[in-house]
């Protein structure tokens, strides 16, 4: 008996010892826990667009050029580039001592096999592509980009900050094909992917790659200096947003990235807390109209949505706090370059008599009008049901179907009729810088190629080419101001509002980034 | 005996036929994408179109069905769509944290409910027995996720003495570990020991109305022996089934405390995959529920011939 007493001590002991190393250990490093956005479930960012991937992303892997908090595209990993007289050859350096987390050197074969795989996936990209000519090596360091004609997007394309983002990697894994996922995750940024401590579902680890050089500029949204002051960073999922609120104010969590806005108040209120606008330029929320369908495959019927809708509707329901949201008329969202009010009139109207007798016009038969509802998303199922009820103002039976994320994404993709499996309209959001130019908006493009809802206005086509093109900027202005008229005549989607969402941290924390994406590069944690 | 658990054993295959079967058809006619939810909110129709190509869901689905059975039937339970990991891979970094709650829970609630039905057994109809029977129906009328989000106000906000969640394994020190098990077990615990507090409350109450009883008694056998010796084991195997089917149902049912205290176990990793409609982790996580429920309730049956020498295979 007492050889068994004396047995479990010395096991308790030793438990408690290296649980002391353990702790001594970690004092002397540098841990950041923070709470993402979401699960990461699929690491390959050219695999998948959602944003979690690309925050995941930006941490592992480095971009050629990016897009600073001016909205101008800086180098990154290039050091120099030209651009011949007629504007046809691109010439691209990359900058000394890039290296890839296996410690191998970045070269320009690399770059150009990521470029290709891009490509084949991005909506830019894939414009891009469609002017390019040849993209080849020069040497080690350089390689060449030639086009069939003189575009303006080049740098905008290459610096694009929202997904796909042109990761740069090894060409071992950009030889991937883009419709499976990379088989390691292997990049030059700021931080290693840890994939042994991967759990997914659950937590994600990052540690400094300490042979990254990073610039000399100092850190500007994705661009500039990407000066890592932690040793590592712990991406901890967790489902339940209040006891990540808990968490963070027994300082197990140093960050939240995207605290829900009914528990803001709360962390407003606890002093170890900072709460701060993210995003400068957020989320737009946006209702998607299927254009194939009866009643909508009539634009009065359509124009009715335009006049009845009300966006402060949506916003106070789904945001709140009026500091984190404005209306914004902008297909383009608001704050970008290609901000335009042009042709908005019934969307900021809000005229329910008129919306009554456009829908008369249109000869509405009161057919009930299935609205997807995403239940299991916090932000799109009160919008789903503000929605609801804004439509049956205007007059129109309205039927809503609640439903998980999962199943309305694949719903959505059906033309059918309504009854057969179709459907009328959904809400659904999309960071303002991932819609923020004609070339990259989730409409862009047209009638069967075009997002689901299907809209058709092959002029909204034709002078987005046309802006992609225009190296005036007062001509492309212009064209901007052209296409969200057309947009708005033929009420392509419905924007209802743009958002800005909080992020929240314990006051050790410092250097935070406002971007769509939290980087973690220029953060600082004192003790 | 033997006999009777190879037989049981093997009736585990059309069990297992049956399970794989209906889990398989209700994923499938279950609405959902998981291409669309690969190619993310602003993916194409077209993107989608190729994702699902490359993972196969474009093939007939008795052909899906028959490629999956064929690698189940030799232990390769197929790899997450969307994490690119093996299945067994996945269960076995989450089965860890799913077994220490799983044990960790039944033993808090052994302890707190046996002796808590046995005293309201021999107390019944007085203040005490009532007192059992309130807590018992609290335990019941309380959601989980009430429970936790009191207990972390409690000791975790308030007093600061244990964390308000996660999990560290064993293998990083037993009290670590420990810390940060008390919480969720005692949550998830609560609605468990109310039922086996009413089960052995009424197993001994049985009991104790036998004239065995009321012989041990009339011969003067202390009332301690008299409730463990001769009540409590011959009501054992009513108590017993229940613990049994209890550690089944914590071992699938921890999906809220999981979720509360962000423990990384099973039940979050196959609501995630529901959620993501991720096919191979869910077909995979089922029939190895299926096959440990299986277990659990042979290792319940064959233990009745321990507690109760009339029972024979």
């Amino acid at each position: 008996m007492k050889i068994k007493r004396t047995a479990i001590a010395a096991l308790l002991g030793i438990s408690g010892a290296l649980s002391g190393f353990q702790c001594l250990d970690a004092a002397a490093e540098t841990v950041i826990r923070s709470v993402p956005i979401g699960n990461l479930k699929v690491v390959d960012p050219i695999w998948t667009t959602a944003y979690i991937t690309r925050n995941h992303a930006y941490m592992v892997w480095d971009t050629l050029f990016a897009t600073d908090a001016n909205n101008t595209i800086q180098p990154q990993m290039v050091d120099t580039w030209s651009t011949s007289e007629d504007g046809l050859v691109w010439t691209f350096t990359l900058r000394d001592g890039l290296l890839w987390h296996d410690e191998t050197p970045v070269t320009a074969e690399d770059c150009v096999a990521s470029l290709k795989r891009w490509s084949k996936k991005d909506g830019m990209g894939r414009s891009l592509a469609g002017f390019t000519k040849d993209i080849e090596t020069v040497d080690g360091k350089t390689f060449k980009l030639t086009l069939t004609q003189p575009i303006g997007f080049v740098l905008d394309a290459l610096g694009k900050i929202d997904s796909n983002v042109p990761f740069m990697m090894p060409k071992r894994l950009a030889e991937t094909d883009p419709n499976e996922q990379i088989k390691e995750v292997i990049g030059s940024g700021p931080f290693r992917f840890v994939a042994e401590e991967w759990v997914p579902g659950s937590k994600v680890v990052y540690r400094k790659f300490e042979k990254y050089v990073p610039r000399s500029e100092p850190a500007s949204l994705a661009a500039g200096g990407k000066v890592v002051h932690v040793d590592e960073v712990q991406s901890i999922y967790m489902p339940d947003a209040g006891v990540a609120m808990a968490a963070m104010a027994s300082g197990q969590i140093d960050l939240m990235e995207s605290p829900p806005t009914d528990l803001l108040p709360l962390l407003e209120q606890n002093p170890d807390v900072t709460v701060a606008a993210n995003d400068p330029l957020g989320y737009q929320l946006f209702m998607v109209i299927n254009h194939q369908q009866p009643p909508f495959d009539n634009v009065n019927a359509r124009q009715a949505l335009l006049w009845g809708n009300k966006q402060s509707d949506y916003m106070a329901t789904i945001v709140g706090d009026p500091k984190r949201w404005n209306e914004c008329p902008a297909v383009y969202g608001c704050g970008t370059g290609s901000e335009s009010s042009a042709g908005s009139d019934a969307l900021m109207g809000f005229d329910t008599a008129k919306s009554k007798d456009l829908l008369k016009k249109a000869g509405y038969d009161g057919r009930p009008i299935t609205m997807l509802d995403p239940a299991d998303n916090s932000t799109l199922h009160p919008a789903a049901l503000v929605g609801a009820q804004s439509l049956r103002r205007m007059g129109l039976e309205v039927k809503v179907e609640a439903m998980d994320w999962s199943t309305l994404t694949q719903r959505r993709a059906s033309k059918e009729p309504v009854d057969k499996g179709g459907w009328n309209i959904f809400i659904t959001n999309a960071t303002v810088a991932g819609i923020a130019n004609p070339l990259i908006h989730t409409f862009s493009k047209n009638c069967d190629q075009a997002w689901y809802g299907w809209p058709c206005e092959p002029k909204i086509v034709e002078l987005s080419r046309e802006w992609a093109l225009e190296a005036d900027p007062k001509k492309a202005r212009a064209l901007v101001d052209q296409i969200q008229t057309l947009h708005m005549q033929n009420v392509t989607y419905i924007p209802l509002g743009q958002y800005r969402p909080a992020i929240a941290y314990r006051k050790e924390i410092s250097g935070v980034i406002q971007s769509p994406s939290l980087f973690y590069w220029n953060l600082k944690k004192s003790n | 005996m033997v006999e009777y658990i190879l037989r049981r054993l093997l009736a585990t295959i059309p069990v297992l036929a049956v399970v794989a079967i209906v889990v398989f058809s209700i994923l499938h006619l279950t609405p959902g994408d998981p291409a669309a939810m690969i190619a993310g909110d602003q993916g194409t129709e077209e993107q989608i179109q190729q994702i699902r190509q490359k993972l196969g869901f474009d093939r007939p689905i008795h052909e899906q069905f028959y490629v999956w059975l064929v690698n189940v039937s030799q232990g390769n339970l197929g790899v997450s769509i969307f994490s690119n990991k093996p299945v067994t891979e996945l269960l076995a970094q989450r089965i860890e944290p799913t077994i220490a709650l799983t044990v960790t829970t039944t033993i808090v609630t052994v302890f707190l409910a046996l002796p808590l039905g046995v005293l309201a057994a021999w107390h019944a109809g007085s203040l005490i027995d009532r007192s059992v029977m309130s807590f018992a129906v609290l335990g019941f009328a309380f959601p989980v996720f009430v429970i936790g989000y009191i207990l972390i106000y409690v000791f975790a906000l308030k007093l600061s003495i244990l964390p308000v969640q996660g999990y560290v394994s064993i293998s990083e020190g037993f009290w670590p570990f420990l810390q940060h098990l008390i919480l969720p077990s005692f949550a998830l615990g609560m609605s468990f020991t109310a039922l086996i507090a009413r089960i052995t409350r009424a197993s001994v109450l049985e009991v104790l109305s036998q004239d065995h009883i009321r012989t041990a008694k009339a011969k003067g056998v202390p009332t301690a022996p008299l409730l463990c010796s001769h009540a409590l084991k011959n009501a054992a195997v009513p108590i017993v089934t229940i613990i049994g089917v209890g550690i089944a149902l914590l071992l699938s049912g921890v999906v809220v405390t999981e979720s509360v205290f962000a423990i990384p176990g099973v039940g979050r990793l196959v609501v995630d995959a529901i959620l993501s409609r991720d096919y191979p982790v869910i077909q995979g996580v089922l029939i190895v529920f299926a096959l440990v429920y299986v277990l659990i309730n042979l290792v319940i049956d064959v233990s009745y011939v321990f507690l109760d020498p009339r029972i024979r295979y």
